[in-house]
């Protein structure tokens, strides 16, 4: 297991439909994503728990284009990961935050 | 489409089975009530533990909900997923819901943590037949992918009733625990077929341990659960009696068949082997008033 | 003077040693290895029928129990290593040289057992490759083939997995060679007659029916969304872009995700009757529903498919069945049709270089070709037109000042992180660290650079036709690595210049909602829902039920 922590700046406040949304499992080769409004002075922290060692370099490669397409502030994103791919990770958060300013589960 | 029950997340099917919008989390994710178990050994946690829990309602009627993430290490019961269950059946004994909804999808234990949880289960077994002893229905839907097996198919079986998908599945042992522990000549648990004709949903309604068999459907369950709050179970010393009694005779009835085709021909049943294709509706109509 | 038939006294001599052993053309069982040990000889060429789904099993371990004091330094010629029996002729001394095209599950012991020397590989072909071969310079002496069933004069049916049998009798028959079949039943007529009794020296009833593996059943449970989505790509990106009609697919989940889509989402798009009519394909399960919706025409195949059976015999328009009503496949004939007569290939790999390049060699595994190369090539032969071919041979040469000509379309398709986080990309092929080890002449490459056409990921559609330079082709395929580390490395400026030019093209430039990229939109979820779009005549084997 490996911990890693992350945090943007820059991003826009936003105005979510809900105070938290998740989306995905922990299970082999998926994730979960907690995406929750926090006052943070405007960053954005993301916090990921990995059961895949030694990837940190693809996890800062993924959020920060994860960032570029949704620039957050206030925001704290928690992940539990099983080995998911770049792919699904992408795919998830870009649901976790859909749910998240959307409001659809 | 029709959304699968088998293929919905846990939260999907507690979504679609409540009424729209109406399901209110307890100790939701981001209260993070984690297992302080997994962590040690060095496996990823779930911020729910597995288990979601709460209250809503069903055709307008208030219930309590509990939904297993099979996705999560089979479903597993912990020390928090057992708790959290427990907690939400007593729960029940105060704000007396019209019914529990169970929505399981378990392996049984978890054996990370299988002291605590096995306490947990047996908690959760006294919680279960309190609510009924309170007059609350339990109502269980098993249509998971893992299906619902070891402390939770004991679970499950003290309810009041099992609404069960013919992908669902119900037992003590799981297939792989069978095949290990008698051989693979007594069960194999790779022949699939053999597996769902024998703890498959199908086989559980005719034996008479699910109550309702249904269409691998989020709507068909759904039904069925609206269908199951105007069950009123007979908990009387005799009804207990009467069901020892059925259960003695199973023995005797079926005891020499060595497969479920055996029993369902021996239930009157024709042309038996063909019951694995049927869909729910039809399967429901040939056997209905044949079952064990 | 010189003696111009030395082959055909051989046979004979063969046959006599043989001639106590049979009743017409029919031998026991039993005495199976009596009649091997009596026709063949040392040092003979062997085509032991070892085909990508059925088995010669019976024959397999008769061969590989015979007593190389007698037999010894066989040289075997067949397509498919799938048994153990296979190697362990090897293993055990009764053969010695081999000529192959594919070793999938052998893979392993394969590489081992040439490193130890135990086995001396010519080459490893295409199945195309081998079966010329068959019919130039690996003739074999002695055919060991497998049937459905025989009659007492020696015809045999082959039922619907035909598969390799009519190109090996026939390289051997007309060579004045010897063809023993295993046969599940002999039986006083045939539904049909696949190959002619005077083709045929014996017929052995085999104690228990020839093994055959599902090998084409994909169950639809185990798509990915992130399938979903690449088949969205390849649907709306190539298929509808270059009308693509005649075609074969890989047997991955990614294919059989797009096959799963034909009758929802390109239904959506309008594409019935403008895409996929024309097939060469095995008859896969997951195309069921794309065959009800109307979009397929016809279906040549290689072999057939275990459970498919009724579902054929009930759509005799779309597949080739015989006057019985059964398939008849041929993997030669369809391997032809797929190299010259259709206009694309997609297919699935495990390693992609800078160069385009695609190999599933892995170390300490010969896992050798099979049929992709022949699919995945472009037919420089091919003459006829097509709107697809003409438009990516115009793609590949405009303003080039060529002369026109058309091409195949052949796709890579790839999420850029297999299980386990192994990347899709990689800077150099584990094909070479193969030769090397292996002492092969050439690196094991499935599909050559030059011959791909698109290179389609999670990330987008690479399309290398309209590449002009080699670092245009590298930054194209590190344009849809991903997150890999040939993905990482790519040159940003130049990546979004190959998007402006239309030469990347991600979903969104596709006009693809991500968000619509879920397993609701495959026209199966599962091999139940297949059974159901086939009106039951489907009848999957066990191993893919779960009722």
């Amino acid at each position: 297991m490996e911990t890693l922590k992350f945090e943007y700046r820059g991003g826009r406040p936003c105005n979510p439909a809900q105070a938290s949304a998740l989306a995905g499992v922990v299970g082999s080769g998926n994730l979960e994503i907690l995406v929750e409004q926090e006052p943070l002075n405007g960053a954005c922290a993301v916090e990921v728990v990995t059961a895949a060692v030694g990837f940190g370099a693809i996890w800062q490669a993924v959020l920060d284009d994860f960032f570029a397409r949704h620039p957050l502030a206030d925001v704290r994103i928690s992940i539990n990961d099983v080995g998911a791919t770049p792919a699904v990770v992408s795919l998830r958060l870009d649901q976790a935050v859909n749910a998240f300013l959307g409001g659809t589960a | 489409m029709t959304q699968s029950y088998y293929e919905a997340s846990a939260r999907e099917r507690l979504a679609a089975v409540l009424d729209p919008s109406s399901f209110q989390e307890i100790l939701p994710p981001s209260a993070r009530v984690t297992s302080p178990h997994l962590r040690q050994l060095d496996t990823p946690a779930a911020f729910d533990d597995g288990i979601i829990v709460g209250e809503g309602r069903l055709d307008g009627q208030p219930v309590l909900a509990a939904a297993q993430e099979g996705g999560f290490m089979g479903g597993a019961v912990g020390e928090v997923h057992g708790a959290k269950l427990v907690g939400l059946l007593e729960r029940a004994l105060d704000t007396r819901p019209t019914a529990v909804l169970l929505l399981v999808e378990s392996g049984g234990v978890r054996l990370h943590e299988a002291n605590a949880g096995l306490i947990a289960v047996s908690e959760v077994m006294r919680a279960v037949l309190a609510v009924r002893g309170a007059g609350i229905p339990v109502i269980v839907l098993d249509g998971g992918q893992f299906g619902c097996f070891g402390g939770m198919g004991i679970v499950a079986r003290l309810c009041d009733t099992v609404i069960i998908s013919e992908e669902g599945r119900l037992g003590l042992s799981g297939p792989e625990v069978i095949e290990t522990t008698c051989g693979v000549e007594e069960f194999d648990s790779r022949d699939r077929a053999l597996v769902w004709r024998t703890v498959g949903g199908k086989h559980r309604t005719l034996l008479g341990e699910a109550g309702e068999l249904v269409a691998d459907a989020t709507a068909a369950f759904r039904a069925a659960a609206i269908r199951a709050l105007a069950l009123t179970p007979d908990l009387s010393l005799e009804a207990l009696e009467r069901e020892h009694a059925a259960l003695g005779q199973r023995i005797e009835r079926f005891g020499d068949c060595h497969d479920a085709v055996d029993i369902w021909r021996a239930l009157g049943i024709e042309a038996p082997e063909r019951l694995p294709l049927l869909e729910a509706a039809d399967f429901n109509t040939i056997t209905a008033g044949k079952r064990a | 003077m010189r003696d111009w038939n030395t082959q055909a006294r051989n046979r004979e001599a063969r046959l006599a040693r043989a001639a106590h052993l049979t009743q017409g053309k029919t031998v026991e069982a039993k005495d199976a290895a009596a009649l091997l040990s009596a026709v063949l000889e040392p040092g003979d060429r062997v085509c032991l029928e070892g085909n990508n789904q059925k088995q010669a099993d019976f024959l397999a371990k008769v061969l590989a129990g015979l007593d190389p004091a007698r037999v010894h330094d066989l040289h075997m010629v067949q397509s498919v290593l799938a048994l153990p029996e296979h190697l362990d002729v090897f293993d055990r001394g009764v053969a010695s040289r081999l000529d192959f095209s594919f070793s999938g599950p052998q893979g392993a012991r394969l590489a081992k057992l040439v490193a130890e020397g135990r086995i001396n590989i010519g080459a490893i072909h295409t199945y195309l490759e081998l079966f010329g071969r068959y019919f130039v310079d690996l003739t074999p002496r002695v055919s060991l083939v497998c049937a459905q069933a025989a009659d007492r004069a020696g015809n045999l049916y082959t039922g619907p997995n035909t598969e390799d049998t009519p190109t090996i009798v026939e390289a051997t028959a007309f060579k004045r060679g010897i063809v023993i079949a295993q046969v599940n039943q002999i039986v006083d007529s045939l539904p049909r007659v696949d190959i002619p009794a005077d083709w045929v020296d014996f017929v052995i009833q085999s104690p228990k029916p020839h093994y055959i593996e599902p090998l084409f059943t994909r169950d639809p449970a185990q798509i990915s969304e992130i399938q979903v989505l690449m088949a969205m790509m390849a649907i709306k990106g190539i298929y509808a872009e270059y009308e693509v009609n005649r075609l074969n697919h890989g047997i991955g989940f990614d294919t059989a995700a797009i096959e799963l889509l034909l009758p929802t989402y390109a239904e959506s798009l309008g594409l019935k009757g403008r895409i996929c009519r024309h097939w060469a394909l095995n008859p896969h399960p997951a195309l069921i529903p794309a065959i009800e919706a109307g979009f397929v025409e016809s279906v040549h195949s290689f072999g057939s498919e275990l459970g498919m059976e009724k579902y054929i015999e009930a759509r005799p328009d779309v597949f080739f069945t015989g006057p019985d009503g059964s398939m008849r496949s041929n993997r030669a004939m369809s391997q032809a049709a797929g190299h010259y007569a259709c206009d694309m290939f997609i297919g699935s790999t495990l390693q992609i270089d800078l160069g385009g390049n695609s190999s599933t060699a892995t170390l300490g595994r010969i896992a050798g070709f099979g049929g992709a190369p022949n699919m995945g090539s472009d037919a420089r032969g091919r003459r006829h037109a097509s709107p697809a071919w003409l438009k990516a041979g115009r793609e590949a040469r405009e303003g080039r000042g060529l002369m026109p000509r058309g091409q195949k379309l052949v796709v890579q398709m790839v999420e850029t992180f297999r299980e386990h986080m192994q990347p899709a990309f990689v800077e150099r092929l584990d094909a070479w660290e193969l030769a090397e080890s292996a002492g092969m002449d050439l690196p094991p490459v499935m599909i050559y650079g030059e011959d791909v056409s698109h290179i389609l990921t999670e990330e987008g559609i690479a399309n290398l036709l309209l590449c002009r330079t080699d670092e245009e082709r590298e930054q194209a395929i590190r344009g849809v690595a991903g997150y890999t580390p040939v993905g990482l490395a790519r040159d940003k400026r130049m990546v979004e210049n190959l998007r402006d030019r239309g030469i990347i093209r991600r979903p969104e430039d596709l006009g693809i909602d991500k968000s619509l990229a879920t397993r609701d939109l495959l026209a199966a979820r599962s091999v139940k829902d297949l059974v159901r779009a086939s009106g039951g005549l489907y009848d999957p084997p066990k191993r893919f039920r779960n009722w």
